[in-house]
């Protein structure tokens, strides 16, 4: 006993003194993971391909309502959101270009047109590219956790294209390079909660 | 004799203020009139109304190029932002969301006589359920954002029913928030003009003004190297126009001083001059003052006409005045007079074929002709022998004279070669029989090829209507044309379905027929009905009918409202829309289906016609290049027809003047081969011969008869003389329409290449086979 306590005093001595030290610089590390960090291994990731299930609380509907299918990314501007159910829709952001396939129909827009629709998406795709610049612009960023597990705050600034007028706040949650979990508060209260899983690359 | 004299000046000159007064009063035409029928078939006149005054006459399509893509999409706002508020436009789009909160909110108040899928099975129980559980969908789609603020007021989704279906036209690819090309070089920009495409002044106007708003875009954003492109009928009829007016200007003054100078140097007198120019100044006033009384209007056309007049006109008068000297005019009368005479009867009848033309360009040009011609030589008859001074004198032409005869007495040893060349020229003709003639009535369009490729490529990048093929229904009312054209929607719709068309805009999507909006209306459930159904409905969805209130009351609104009229649309792209498609006053009225081709696909236009086939109002289907290009068909093989009965014709007249054959085959003859050296020459040269290369055709052997009659006539001590006078005539009109050969204007070139060479060619054959060897 005596033997083995003075063994670990030794121990602690000579080698754990290192090793606590790397410890407490892991610790540090962690504390010091910053939105620099963060989007510079967000923009690592050259493309992407995931599942997705999203849950809409509606104040006017009584219950929430569900919808899934898969994401597919592209860096640095192109973003598919194939809803498979419950009912099949095509959402494809390219550059500024925004286009819905529904059934036969195909409609096209200009982000920049529709500011309620800009904010999420380029949200979305701004934090996948790792697009400080892009975030900044609209959203003012907060962000917790370490590299394992990390969450991104945006909130609307005021100076952005009228996104504060349809969206309170969206935090996105993830895991190293992979976005987890997206949650967009409107407004008018109304949330909505994006599960996200990475399919393995193929 | 005084009194005689005195009269027939006094006739004379109210002749001539009558004419100028009339002249005074015409109007010009630049525009597609002369090329439109007089006696239009239904079709017809569909056509000529789409091209005149349809929606499609009023676009301008217009392009910004050069600097960079933000500072051209710059210059584009502020240019709309510009002629938005102009009110020569009825609507400016460069791609931005301009005025559509507006559009929507109409709609939306409108949604339920708007919405096609209102009807009593969509307010059923089961109906209010599937569409609800669509909208629910629908909200949680990426979509929902906006549809969601929709749903207690319209949770059947009617708006987004109605919406669907309005924009399913193809567009402009869009950069920096405004329409840009394809290759993303230009920014691009549709104007529609509040006047009509015929209204020319109004479109030089509006032209005006895109210019003027775009230089103020230009400079407020101090680009450098930014262009304007433009394009578009209006923008073709007021180029055309200046193009027509400057060449008609430059050409008639440019013939005119050549003219001037050729007599200045025959006679060396300016008083021959002025007389000689008097028949020619009277003719052209007669021709105009003739044409407008027959036609209405003048064709800038056939002004510029006017110069080829007086290289013929003028030849008369070269043949008093080279005569004058030898002899008493009066010998003059007795000696020239005949042949002119039959020259000018043969002219006449050549271009009088032309007056039972269809296509009142023709007749116009026939008209002025006839009435020119016969003028010129009346004056030149009556009224310039009374104004010539005594001791009248020109230059004495005779040394001039024998030397040609002298050149010409070996002339005859040319026969050979002339038979030769005559065989090789009809072996051309037989070679190429299947394309000698352009039968495209863009042949006779004097918008250069460069303006068309820009239009065309404008066109692609806007996706702008470039519509080939409309169903056309007419109807005696408004309501009457909207009914027609929801029962043809209702054919065309299966072929969409079945990928024979694309699609189709249809008046009725804008503005449904009253018919059909009062049976919406009425399928309207009464509020208790309403609530109960809408209770059952949503039993097991998670959107309550308590939260629906509004959808309640606005339904119960709808049902108390009047009918959706034209005037409610007023000051909305919507109304434009319907005003394109839908179009008359009084009893006349048409609604207008453009279709729309699958992608790189024609129509299958026999199977449009069987959709259509027995509806009532009988709808047509009109193709609008091929019945622009059947209408330009007919009128060449009308004028060929025609050309050739007025050549029969000159020939009869002969034969009864002449009364000996041998003699009329010698006048005719080279004015035959002359026409056939001609057409050859042009085929091998690659041109494809359009109608006034016709009407040319028809010159040459009005002008060539004065020469093939001389040269028929009694060899006389005079020979010499006469020989002189022809070739200045033939000078003067070789000059004439060698200037028309110059021009841009394609209409104007090709009677110049015709008449330059063929003038020539007839006096050289006139003298070759002359029957009488006179030398």
């Amino acid at each position: 006993m005596n033997d083995s306590t003075s063994l670990l005093r030794r121990v602690f001595r000579r080698r754990a003194l290192p090793f606590i030290l790397l410890l407490l610089a892991a610790h540090a590390g962690a504390a010091g993971f910053d939105i620099a960090q963060l989007m510079q291994t967000l923009a690592q990731t050259r493309g992407a391909q995931a599942t997705f299930v999203e849950k809409k609380y509606i104040a006017i509907l009584d219950r929430p309502i569900e919808s899934s299918g898969e994401l597919v990314y592209q860096a640095p501007g192109h973003l598919e959101k194939r809803t498979l159910r419950p009912k099949a829709e095509d959402m494809i952001l390219d550059g500024h270009e925004l286009t819905f396939i529904r059934g036969k129909q195909r409609r096209s827009m200009q982000l920049q047109d529709y500011p309620q629709i800009a904010a999420f998406t380029d949200s979305i795709r701004g934090t996948m590219a790792g697009d400080r610049k892009a975030l900044e612009r609209l959203f003012r960023l907060e962000l917790e956790g370490g590299p394992e597990r990390w969450q991104l705050s945006l909130t609307p600034t005021d100076s952005g294209s009228g996104a504060s007028a349809y969206v309170q706040r969206i935090r996105i949650g993830g895991s190293r390079d992979n976005v987890t979990s997206i949650e967009i508060v409107q407004k008018d209260g109304d949330r909505s909660v994006m599960t996200i899983t990475r399919s393995p690359a193929p | 004799m005084r009194l005689t004299r005195r009269g027939i000046l006094a006739l004379w000159l109210a002749f001539v203020l009558a004419c100028a007064a009339v002249v005074a009063q015409t109007r010009v035409s630049t525009d597609m009139s002369a090329f439109l029928p007089q006696r239009p078939t239904p079709e017809q006149r569909i056509l000529v109304d789409q091209l005149r005054e349809g929606v499609l006459s009023r676009l301008v399509l217009v392009g910004i190029e050069g600097a960079d893509a933000p500072t051209r999409a710059k210059i584009s706002r502020a240019m709309a932002a510009r002629l938005r508020g102009d009110p020569d436009f009825s609507a400016v789009a460069n791609g931005e969301p301009v005025g559509l909160e507006r559009e929507r909110a109409l709609l939306f108040s409108h949604r339920y006589l708007l919405s096609p899928a209102v009807d009593a099975a969509h307010f059923s129980r089961g109906g209010l359920h599937a569409a609800l559980s669509d909208s629910i969908d629908l909200i949680a789609s990426p979509l929902g954002m906006m549809v969601k603020p929709l749903l207690p007021r319209d949770p059947s989704g009617e708006l987004i029913q109605i919406i669907s279906r309005l924009g399913t036209g193809q567009q402009a690819m869009s950069g920096d928030g405004v329409w840009i090309s394809r290759d993303g070089q230009r920014a691009v920009l549709l104007a529609h003009t509040r006047a009509s495409g015929a209204d020319i002044d109004a479109q030089q106007r509006a032209v005006g003004h895109l210019r003027a708003a775009f230089e103020q875009a230009r400079t407020a954003s101090g680009a450098q190297g930014v262009a304007l492109q433009m394009s578009g009928p209006g923008v073709f009829a007021v180029t055309s126009r200046a193009t027509i007016e400057h060449e008609a200007l430059r050409l008639s003054a440019l013939g005119a001083v050549l003219v001037i100078a050729l007599l200045l140097l025959l006679y060396r007198s300016f008083t021959a001059l002025l007389l000689g120019i008097l028949p020619v100044a009277c003719g052209a006033l007669a021709g105009v003052a003739a044409v407008s009384l027959g036609f209405g209007t003048v064709h800038g056309l056939t002004l510029g006409f006017g110069t080829t007049l007086i290289g013929e006109a003028v030849d008369y008068s070269i043949y008093l005045f080279v005569q004058s000297e030898r002899r008493k005019t009066g010998n003059w009368i007795a000696d020239f007079w005949p042949t002119i005479r039959l020259g000018v009867l043969t002219s006449v009848i050549g271009f009088a074929s032309l007056l039972f033309s269809g296509f009142p360009g023709l007749a116009q040009l026939g008209l002025y002709s006839i009435a020119g011609l016969s003028t010129a030589a009346l004056v030149t008859r009556h009224i310039l022998p009374l104004l010539l001074p005594d001791g009248f004198k020109v230059r004495d032409t005779t040394p001039l004279g024998r030397r040609l005869v002298s050149a010409l007495s070996r002339a005859p040893a040319l026969r050979p070669l002339v038979a030769v060349l005559a065989l090789a020229a009809i072996a051309v003709l037989v070679q190429h029989r299947d394309t000698i003639w352009n039968d495209q009535l863009s042949s006779l369009s004097p918008v250069p090829a460069a303006d068309m490729a820009l239009d065309a490529r404008l066109r692609a990048d806007l996706g702008a209507p470039d519509t080939r093929l409309l169903v056309v229904i007419p109807a005696p009312s408004r309501e009457a044309a909207l009914i027609g054209a929801e029962q043809a929607a209702s054919r065309l719709q299966p072929l969409v379905d079945a990928g024979v068309l694309a699609g189709f805009d249809t008046p009725a999507k804008y503005l449904p027929s009253q018919r059909t909006q009062w049976q919406r209306r009425a399928a309207l459930p009464a509020p208790d009905v309403l609530r109960e159904r809408l209770n059952e409905a949503t039993q097991d969805l998670p959107l309550k009918a308590e939260r629906l209130a509004g959808f309640l009351s606005d339904v119960e609104a709808a049902r108390r409202a009047p009918l959706l009229d034209r005037a409610d649309l007023d000051g909305s792209t919507l109304a434009l829309a319907v005003d394109a498609l839908l179009q008359g006053r009084g009893t006349h009225w048409s609604a207008l289906l453009p279709l729309r081709a699958p992608p790189g696909r024609d129509i299958d236009s026999s199977r449009v016609r069987a959709a259509i086939n027995g509806l009532p109002g009988q709808p047509l289907l009109l193709d609008i290049k091929n019945e622009t290009n059947r209408l330009y068909g007919g009128y060449l093989r009308e004028a060929i027809v025609l050309s050739c009965s007025g050549l029969g014709g000159i020939v009869v007249l002969l034969s009864v003047a002449l009364r000996d054959a041998r003699r009329v085959l010698g006048i005719v003859a080279p004015l035959a081969i002359a026409v056939l050296l001609v057409t050859a020459g042009l085929v091998l040269a690659g041109v494809q011969l359009t109608i006034l290369h016709l009407v040319g055709m028809l010159l040459i052997v009005a002008v060539g008869s004065n020469y093939a009659l001389f040269f028929d006539r009694r060899a006389d001590a005079g020979q010499a003389r006469t020989l002189a006078s022809l070739l200045f005539a033939n000078l003067a009109t070789v000059s004439g329409f060698g200037l028309l050969a110059a021009s841009s204007v394609p209409v104007l070139q090709a009677l110049g290449d015709t008449v330059g060479p063929g003038a020539i060619l007839a006096l050289l054959l006139s003298a070759i086979m002359a029957r009488r060897c006179i030398y």
